[in-house]
């Protein structure tokens, strides 16, 4: 072993910083998944009666679905009938003040290093906060509020515009797309929910801090946004987990729906317990995203900074319904030690003149698997479309895998399609450069990824780009070889 | 302040410097000459601590320390700077954060409170006319799209900013045109001061005539087969390394 590699090996094993668990009073229901735990769900929660209907035509057709197994990933077997499928902190208080609020609670947000006290102050981020499920505390409401925005727990959504909801549920994903969001519309227990009105710029950064709490309890939550004509918001999604040994499932699913010119950007820095060294416990990470520009001159873009879960099975996509629609896909996934990741985007262009961007870069450290998988699809009245994909692959060692999986599809001549791809390995090089300069290897990694990532990294909102570069920092430490 | 007896070093089993000894007193300039190949950048990437090179026999001290034993940022931060003869370019890394980074780092190392963005910035204004650094080229990344005299140019600039105990500058007059030579030969000769060593690695003897030396080596095959003063260079310039290959059989 070189010195490099001990260093590197090193902090490599340095734990997982957010590794806790807070002892926080819940409500589980029984494990095991049937009709009646459907019923019990949609019960428990006081949902309108259409939410019924949706709920079991959704686990009907998943009883008759089959887990994907076409991704470049090994998923042990998973036993849905030993997770409980619902978990809701006990009492579901109303704070006037953090005073009242759950000290327990508050300590969590305090180990991530994001107190609720700072989230009020922090200029023009809203939180709602979801901890296992159910949205405990949600700020800045009425602000939004008085220009007509509804950003709320899916929950207090389903009582409150129901109608809405009903409207637009189920459009970007149909219930039955596939197992994980056939699985997520039948059981999903709660998430977020998002509307600006016609016209409305939306002045803050909207934010949600998701939370895996319960042992057991599998997550599902749901997120829905939509952007009315000549509406623009930012949303950003952030979320950490407790160090955990058993495996835990999470199947989320996110759609997003912009009328007529009409932007929605969708952020991301996901940071789940990605398990230990060994590759033991960590998260199954299912994600149904997707967006449908649906509006003439709408724009939805995903941009993620991917660096935990154990296994990463997402694609965030955009379907450019209306003509003139942009559709883009920004893209940072990290993986070390036994992690595996299969992410990347779809575009499916329908409209004419629809314009799509996916920039991928994937940085593969340890042990680790990190697959791009991409579909660009023009369908032939897509007229003088244009697609341009850049799938950049950085290998940190020689035992790490990167793979890349484009699928191009174009239906008309006047569209063009264009995809780049590269795969490199880290600069020792460089790293000796920035060693000669007195900054230590750990750093210095650091550093090269993050110039590496930049691209996709400035496309975040400021004060998410810093968490996320401490993040894809973090998360490499030592892992060179 | 830097000794080094009997270094043997190999790359991937081939050896490269066969006994090397050399001594740098605080306030001297080395210059060290010698065909391309005959291992001057060897030399100046083991004393950096560069991995691959395997020191398979002899010993560096340095400031009374044995230096083998220190990774390379220790060794950056006890104040031994290379000035590389291909400076590396680091993509997306902006100038500013990489420098600002390794100042701090050597601040911190000295017991100094780290600079704060506007501090550095400053700080760096002042050090930059010293070399003539054109200010664009600190908001890009690291080395990119410089040209081969402005990375030159930045390596000195990093020794501005810096401000090593021994500076080792490997080939820091190639693809320089003379003007970008007198600036980097001054800047060398500003940053001088009688606690401070220099050693300078080159093929040609015109640097020299701006960084006058104090000694000059000729490494040959791994040998420093021949040590004198300036006029050792001049010598040199007048006969060729034919004259050294020679006399060295063959
Ligand atoms: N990293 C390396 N791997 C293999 N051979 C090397 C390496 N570095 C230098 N060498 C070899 O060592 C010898 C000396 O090279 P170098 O020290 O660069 O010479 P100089 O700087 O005097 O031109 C050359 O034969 C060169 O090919
Ligand atoms: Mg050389």
């Amino acid at each position: 072993m070189t010195d490099q590699d001990k260093i590197l090996a090193e902090v490599t094993q340095s734990e997982y910083k957010y590794g806790f668990f807070s002892d926080i009073e819940t409500d589980i229901i029984d494990i095991g998944l049937n009709e009646d735990v459907v019923r019990t769900i949609w019960e428990k929660k006081k949902e309108p009666d259409f939410m019924l209907e949706f709920r079991l035509d959704a686990f009907r057709k998943w009883q008759k679905m089959k887990m994907p197994d076409w991704a470049y990933l090994k998923v042990p077997p998973i036993d849905f009938q030993s997770i409980s499928y619902y978990a809701a902190p006990k009492k579901k208080p109303q704070y006037e003040s953090l005073d009242e609020v759950d000290p327990e609670l508050l300590e969590t947000f305090n180990k991530l290093g994001i107190p609720l006290e700072e989230q009020k102050h922090l200029a023009g981020v809203a939180v709602d906060a979801v901890i296992d499920s159910v949205s405990v505390k949600t700020t800045f409401k009425e602000v939004l509020a008085e220009q007509g925005i509804i950003f709320c727990s899916f929950s207090d959504a389903l009582q409150e515009h129901p109608d809405l909801v009903r409207k637009y549920l189920g459009q970007s994903v149909p219930v039955a797309d596939n197992f994980f969001a056939a699985l997520n519309s039948a059981v999903f227990s709660d998430g977020s929910f998002c509307y600006i009105p016609e016209g409305v710029k939306c002045p803050m950064e909207l934010s949600t801090y998701f939370r895996i709490n319960s042992a057991n309890t599998g997550q599902f939550e749901r997120t829905l946004i939509v952007a009315d004509n000549d509406s623009y918001v930012s949303y950003l999604e952030g979320c950490t987990a407790p160090m955990r040994d058993e495996n835990q499932l999470h199947a989320a699913v996110v759609e997003i729906i912009a009328l007529d010119r009409a932007e929605v950007k969708y952020s991301t820095v996901q940071n789940w317990y990605p398990g230990d060294k060994n590759g033991k416990g960590g998260i199954y990470n299912f994600v149904t995203k997707r967006g449908v520009c649906r509006g003439v001159s709408s724009k939805i873009s995903w941009t993620q900074v991917e660096t935990g879960s154990a296994i990463t099975w997402k694609y965030p996509s955009c379907i450019l319904l209306g003509d003139n629609s942009v559709g883009e896909f920004n893209s940072v996934a990290v993986t070390n030690n036994h992690q595996q990741a299969d992410t990347g985007s779809k575009m499916i262009h329908i409209g004419k003149n629809t314009k799509s961007t996916i920039i991928s870069k994937g940085i593969s450290a340890g042990k680790s698997d990190n697959s791009y998988r991409g579909l660009v699809k023009v369908l032939p009245g897509a007229t003088n479309s244009r697609n341009f994909s850049q799938c950049d692959s950085l290998l940190l060692n020689d035992t790490c895998g990167a793979h890349t999986f484009p699928y191009i599809e174009v239906g008309n001549k006047s569209s063009i399609v264009e995809h780049e791809a590269t795969t490199s390995k880290i600069g020792e090089d460089q790293i000796f450069y920035c060693n000669q300069r007195g900054i230590d290897t750990e750093k210095a990694i650091g550093m090269i990824v993050n110039g590496y990532a930049k691209e996709v990294l400035n496309k975040l909102p400021m004060e998410f780009a810093v968490e996320a570069q401490k993040l894809l920092q973090i998360s490499l430490e030592g892992s060179v070889g | 302040m830097l000794t080094i007896k009997d270094l043997y070093v190999s790359v991937e089993g081939t050896e490269i410097l066969k006994g090397i000894n050399l001594e740098v007193k605080p306030g001297e300039i080395h210059a060290i000459m010698g065909p391309n190949g005959s291992g001057k950048s060897t030399l100046a990437n083991v004393i950096a601590g560069k991995e691959e090179y395997e020191v398979t026999h002899g010993s560096i001290t340095y400031m009374g320390e044995d230096l083998l034993e220190q990774s390379p940022e220790d060794r950056a931060k006890a104040g031994l700077f290379l000035s590389f003869q291909y400076p590396v370019e680091i993509p997306g890394v902006p100038m500013v954060n990489f420098l600002k980074t390794a100042v701090n780092e050597h601040r911190k190392h000295r017991g100094e409170k780290e600079l704060t963005a506007g501090e550095f910035l400053k700080f760096m204004r002042e050090k930059m006319e010293m070399v003539d650094l054109h200010a664009q080229l600190t908001n890009r990344s690291v080395n990119e799209g410089f040209s081969g005299g402005e990375k030159k140019k930045n390596e000195i600039f990093q020794m501005a900013l810096l401000e090593p105990k021994l500076a080792i500058l490997d080939e820091t007059d190639s693809g320089l045109d003379i003007d970008a030579l007198k600036t980097v030969a001054h800047g060398v000769n500003a940053l001088r001061t009688p606690e401070n060593a220099t050693i300078v690695v080159t093929h040609y003897q015109r640097l020299l005539d701006y960084i006058i030396p104090d000694y000059v080596h000729v490494l040959y095959q791994g040998k420093i087969v021949k040590s004198a003063g300036k006029e050792l260079a001049l010598q040199l310039e007048e006969k060729g390394y034919d004259w050294i290959k020679q006399e060295n059989g063959n």
